[in-house]
């Protein structure tokens, strides 16, 4: 037997395998989220574009189709359900910046989201997109769990989806502090809040590079913004696109 | 015990899940766990150090957990070609807007928040 056809066989066997395509997923991100950090933590090197941008070339090249990729890949897409319930908690922990400042807070998340839902479907639909598409636009600056969720109940794509969102953070988190700067916001509550409504996660790591109290109004806004999405969102929409 | 509060985020998500099959509203099960997990949580008045440890470490690599949906990026890539130019439009258009009224609201809320505590 050559070596050649020795690996072969092992490749054959490996890839019907879903270790393999876990296993890859894993490393993906572990390398991505290396480069993350080797840049400095700038935003733009984000660990979740990186490593779908890796896995998409790979898949492409080994010519992989993605329900073969997702057999492996769904034992880490399954823990975002827990995920989603577990955001409850720093939710939890954030809620007390409320008390002074309720009336401040729900009244820029509930414009904000207005805005941010509003302004990409009539933008997208005026430039052409399709219903699927502007319905799977809808929710990008609502944290990929909770947004991923809501397209799928509305008939999107939950996986255009999630690289919206990312892509909107990453945005966000890029170009936020720049936009802040020229409509002149110094508050550092207020940039934290503006930056965690549209950017979740994403801009909120960026928000903790700012400042702590930033960073908690950050993750205030993500978690309020999930919230209100995900009863909000659907009746907007349906009017919305008409 | 750690195990104890993994089931209690599965209960809770399973929950959310049957909840809103029951009620037919287009709203993410697990969403609706959140909110049982935070009544809980509040009713309770405070976070047991277990649950934080579990919720800590699922939450650290939230992002991994979108890999593989995002991945799912490929099936859409002909249609993408085609509507990539209105998709990043209103993306930039929309982060601009969104980001620079919420921070003004915001600014201008908490001054006048502030100024009326300051006459009372």
């Amino acid at each position: 037997m050559t070596l050649d056809f020795a690996l072969g066989d092992i490749w054959v066997y490996l890839s019907t395998s879903p270790l393999l395509h876990l296993t890859l997923t894993v490393l993906a991100y572990v390398a991505g989220d290396w480069i993350f950090r080797r840049s400095g933590q700038k935003a733009f090197f984000n660990p979740v574009l990186l490593s779908i941008v890796m896995l998409v070339t790979l898949l492409s090249v080994t010519g992989t189709d993605y329900p073969t990729y997702f057999e492996g890949a769904q034992f880490v897409h399954f823990m975002l359900g827990p995920a989603t319930v577990a955001l409850a908690i720093p939710l939890y922990r954030h809620l007390r910046l409320i008390r002074q400042l309720w009336l401040p807070i729900l009244a820029s998340i509930v414009l904000g989201a207005t805005v941010s839902v509003s302004s990409a479907v009539f933008m997208a639909r005026w430039l052409g997109a399709s219903q699927q598409t502007l319905i799977s636009l809808a929710p990008k600056s609502v944290t990929a769990p909770v947004a991923m969720g809501i397209t799928e109940k509305l008939g999107g794509l939950p996986s255009l989806t999630a690289a919206l969102v990312v892509l909107t953070g990453v945005l966000g988190a890029v170009i936020g502090a720049g936009v802040l700067a020229v409509v002149r916001v110094r508050d550092d509550r207020a940039r934290g809040l503006a930056l965690g409504l549209n950017s979740h996660g994403i801009g909120t790591a960026r928000a903790f590079q700012m400042s702590d109290v930033a960073g908690a109004f950050s993750a205030l806004a993500m978690g309020l913004m999930a919230l209100t999405s995900a009863f909000v969102l659907p009746f907007v929409l349906r009017w919305a696109t008409g | 015990m750690i195990l104890k509060f993994i089931a209690l985020l599965l209960v809770c998500q399973l929950v959310g899940e049957a909840f809103v099959v029951w009620t037919g509203l287009p709203i993410p099960g697990p969403v609706v766990g959140m909110i049982l997990l935070f009544v809980g949580i509040a009713l309770r008045g405070g976070i047991p150090q277990g649950l934080g440890w579990v919720v800590d470490g699922l939450l650290s690599h939230l992002s991994l957990l979108f890999v593989p949906a995002g991945v799912g990026v490929m099936l859409h890539i002909s249609m993408l070609r085609e509507e990539w130019p209105a998709i990043v439009v209103a993306l930039v258009l929309s982060t601009v807007l969104t980001i620079a009224v919420t921070g003004l609201l915001m600014t201008k809320l908490i001054g006048w928040v502030q100024r009326r505590r300051g006459e009372d």
